[in-house]
C-alpha cells in the first residue's frame, strides 16, 4: 500500500468539497479520479500535495503520516504533481524548470555557490545530467534551452512531468494531464505514463478522457459532490449504474 | 578576439579609466566615479531581491543605512570607537543582513504591491529612527548626523590622501559583488529564488522552502546593500538621515529595472549610467550659455525633468531593459516569430 486516504473531508464554507472520502493507491499501479466538474477531484488532489489542510481524515504515504504538511514537504517526501493549469516557471529554459525539480534532493547552499566548492559544482554536474536525462525521458529534449513558455502546449504538458519526475516522487499525480491535447498527442500520453509505471512510479491522475482513462489505469473512484460514489476495475466502473447516471451518461 | 585578451582590455580600462577622467574632467568626476562604482553594490544588492526572486522592496536604502551607521558609529569620535575597516565593512553587511531577515520575516505572505508598501514603510522607519535617536541618550547623533568618519586606511595610509584609492577599493568590491552575484543566479539557490518570481506556487510543491529561500534573497540583497554603506561613511566622513530617503530607494530601483532586471550585466550598466547621466546634465546650463550667450533654463530644474524624460522613454521603447539578458531577448524575439507565423496563418486562412 503507497497511499492510504482516510475519511478525509474538506469545506469551504458551507460547501462540502469533499466528504469522508477513502481510497487507497497500490505501489506501481495507475490510479484514476473521474467525476463531474466540481466533484472534488482537485481538492483531493491539493489535499494530497499539502496545498489544503482536510478538515478532518488523514492520510498516509507508506505509513507515514502526511496530513496537514506543507507543500514542499510533500514533494520532498515523496508526492510530485503537476497543475490542471499549467504552472510552469515560463521565464526560465526547460532545462532549468527540470533543474528547478531536483531542488529538493540537492543541498548546496550559498556559501558553496559563491566559494565553487567542489561538492556544489559536482552536484550542479549532477542535476544537470539528470535534467538532460529527464528532459530526453520525456521526449523533448531539443527544447532544452527554449523558455518554457515558447514551448507547444503538448511539450509544456511533458515538461511539467518531467519537472515533476525530477523530485524523485514515489506517487506522480498529475492533474488532468490530457486537457487540451489532440489525439496523437493523447496516444504518445499515454504511452509515456505507461513508461513511468514500468518504471516504478505509481500515478494518480485526475482524467476526463474517458477512452484514456478507461485504457490506462488499474483502478478508479467516482468522486460525485464530494462524495465517492464507486471503486473498481475500468470495466466494473463502465458497468455501474449509479456511475453511469452521475458521469458516463447512458450509452 | 580572444576571450582573455578582451578581459585584458577590460581590466586596461577600468584600471586607467581614473586617471584618464582626472586629466579630463577632473577630480570632481573621479569623485562620480566613486559614487558610481558605490551605485553598482547597492544596485546589484536589489537586484537579487527585486531581479531574481520577485519581491519589490522599496525600502532597500534601509540596509544602506544600517552599514553607514554601524561604520559611523563604531569608527569616528561620537563614541570615541576607532575600529578598522576591515572589520567594520564584514561587521556592516552582516547587520545588514540580519535587518533584511528582520524584514523579510514579517512580509513573507506578502507579494507585489502589499510587499512594496511595507517596505517602503520600513525604509522610512529606519530613516525616522536615525533622526530622532538623539534624545534622551544621544545615539544616531539625530539631524546632524555623525561627523568626522574615520577614513577608510590601510595600516598609516588613509585613501583620503588620494581620490584613486577609494576608486581601486571600490572597484575591487563592486567587481566582487558582480562575481558573487554570478555565482549565485547559476546556483540551485538562484534558481529557487527564480522559480519563486515565476510562480511560487509551483515552487513550493517542488519541494522548495519558499520561506527560508525568501528570507535568503532578503539576507543576501541587504547585506551588498550594508557593505556599500559602510564604504559610503568611510568614503564621506559624513553620514546623516538625509543620505537615505526614499527617493534614494526609488533611484536605485530605478538602476536595476532601467538596466534589465535579473541581469548581471545591464544592472551595473543601469547604475553607472543613471548615477553619471545626473551629473552629466549639469552642463547643459553652461552648453547653453556657450551657444546662445544666455541661460533659458536653469540646469538644476531641467536636470531632473530630463532624468525622468529619459526614464519614460526607455520604459516604452525597451521595457524588458536597456541590457536585458541573454534568455530574455530572445524569449522577445520568438515572440515576435510567433506573432509573424500567426499572422501568416490568419493570412492563409483568408486566402483559402
Amino acid at each position: 500500500m503507497l497511499l492510504e486516504i482516510e475519511n478525509v473531508s474538506k469545506h469551504f464554507g458551507g460547501l462540502a468539497a469533499l466528504t469522508d472520502v477513502s481510497l487507497s493507491i497500490m505501489k506501481g499501479e495507475i490510479y484514476a479520479l473521474i467525476g463531474p466538474n466540481g466533484a472534488g477531484k482537485t481538492t483531493l488532489f491539493n489535499v494530497i500535495t499539502g496545498i489544503y489542510r482536510p478538515d478532518s481524515g488523514n492520510f498516509r504515504l507508506e505509513g507515514m503520516e502526511m496530513a496537514g504538511k506543507k507543500p514542499s514537504m510533500m514533494a520532498k517526501s515523496g508526492i510530485s504533481r503537476t497543475f490542471q493549469n499549467i504552472r510552469l516557471f515560463s521565464n526560465m529554459t526547460a532545462m532549468e524548470n527540470v533543474m528547478v525539480g531536483r531542488h529538493c534532493r540537492t543541498k548546496s547552499g550559498l556559501l558553496g555557490a559563491i566559494f565553487g566548492s567542489r561538492e556544489t559544482r559536482s552536484e550542479e554536474k549532477s542535476v544537470r545530467e539528470k535534467a538532460r536525462h529527464l528532459l530526453d525521458y520525456v521526449g523533448i529534449e531539443q527544447h532544452a534551452q527554449r523558455l518554457a513558455k515558447n514551448l507547444s502546449y503538448g511539450d509544456q504538458r511533458r515538461l511539467e512531468i518531467a519537472r515533476a519526475l525530477a523530485t524523485e516522487p514515489r506517487l506522480l499525480a498529475l492533474d488532468e494531464p490530457a486537457a487540451g491535447m489532440n489525439h496523437s498527442e493523447t496516444d504518445s500520453l499515454r504511452n509515456l505514463l505507461e513508461t513511468i509505471r514500468r518504471d516504478g512510479t505509481t500515478l494518480l491522475l485526475i482524467e476526463h478522457d474517458v477512452k484514456l482513462v478507461m485504457g490506462l489505469c488499474d483502478r478508479l473512484s467516482v468522486l460525485h459532490f464530494g462524495k465517492k460514489i464507486a471503486e473498481g476495475t475500468p470495466s466494473e466502473i463502465a458497468g455501474n449504474p449509479q456511475v453511469v447516471e452521475a458521469y458516463l451518461g447512458a450509452p | 578576439m580572444k576571450p582573455f585578451m578582451k578581459t585584458g582590455l577590460y581590466a586596461l580600462l577600468l584600471l586607467t579609466l581614473p586617471f584618464f577622467t582626472d586629466f579630463a574632467f577632473g577630480k570632481t568626476w573621479v569623485r562620480i566615479l566613486d559614487f558610481a562604482l558605490l551605485y553598482v553594490m547597492l544596485a546589484l544588492g536589489l537586484n537579487i531581491v527585486v531581479g531574481f526572486a520577485g519581491l519589490l522592496d522599496l525600502g532597500y536604502v534601509a540596509f544602506f543605512a544600517v552599514g553607514a551607521y554601524l561604520y559611523a558609529l563604531l569608527a569616528s569620535p561620537h563614541f570615541g570607537l576607532h575600529l578598522p575597516f576591515w572589520l567594520l565593512l564584514p561587521m556592516g553587511a552582516f547587520a545588514a543582513g540580519i535587518f533584511g531577515m528582520l524584514l523579510g520575516a514579517p512580509t513573507l505572505r506578502l507579494r507585489g504591491d502589499y510587499l512594496a508598501i511595507v517596505t517602503l514603510g520600513f525604509g522610512e522607519i529606519i530613516r525616522i529612527f536615525l533622526n530622532n535617536l538623539n534624545a534622551p541618550y544621544d545615539i544616531t547623533g539625530g539631524p546632524q548626523g555623525i561627523d568626522l568618519i574615520d577614513p577608510v586606511s590601510l595600516g598609516q595610509f588613509s585613501l583620503n590622501h588620494s581620490v584613486y584609492g577609494y576608486y581601486f577599493l571600490f572597484l575591487f568590491l563592486a567587481l566582487g559583488t558582480a562575481f558573487v552575484s554570478t555565482r549565485l543566479q547559476h546556483s540551485r539557490i538562484g534558481r529557487a529564488w527564480v522559480a519563486i518570481r515565476e510562480d511560487e506556487i509551483a515552487a513550493e510543491a517542488m519541494g522548495i522552502n519558499t520561506r527560508n529561500v525568501k528570507l535568503m534573497a532578503f539576507a543576501m540583497g541587504a547585506s551588498f546593500g550594508g557593505l556599500s554603506g559602510g564604504l559610503f561613511a568611510g568614503f564621506e566622513g559624513f553620514v546623516s538621515p538625509e543620505s537615505f530617503s526614499l527617493t534614494e530607494s526609488i533611484m536605485i530601483l530605478c538602476m536595476v529595472v532601467l538596466g534589465g532586471m535579473g541581469h548581471v550585466r545591464g544592472v551595473i550598466f543601469g547604475s553607472v549610467l543613471l548615477s553619471i547621466l545626473p551629473e552629466a546634465l549639469r552642463y547643459v546650463g553652461p552648453a547653453q550659455q556657450s551657444v546662445f550667450g544666455k541661460i533659458y533654463v536653469d540646469p538644476s530644474s531641467l536636470r531632473m525633468l530630463l532624468f525622468g524624460l529619459a526614464l519614460i522613454l526607455v520604459m516604452l521603447l525597451r521595457p524588458a531593459g536597456l541590457w536585458p539578458s541573454p534568455e530574455r531577448r530572445r524569449e522577445l524575439a520568438a515572440q515576435g516569430e510567433t506573432a509573424r507565423h500567426e499572422n501568416t496563418n490568419v493570412y492563409d486562412a483568408a486566402r483559402d
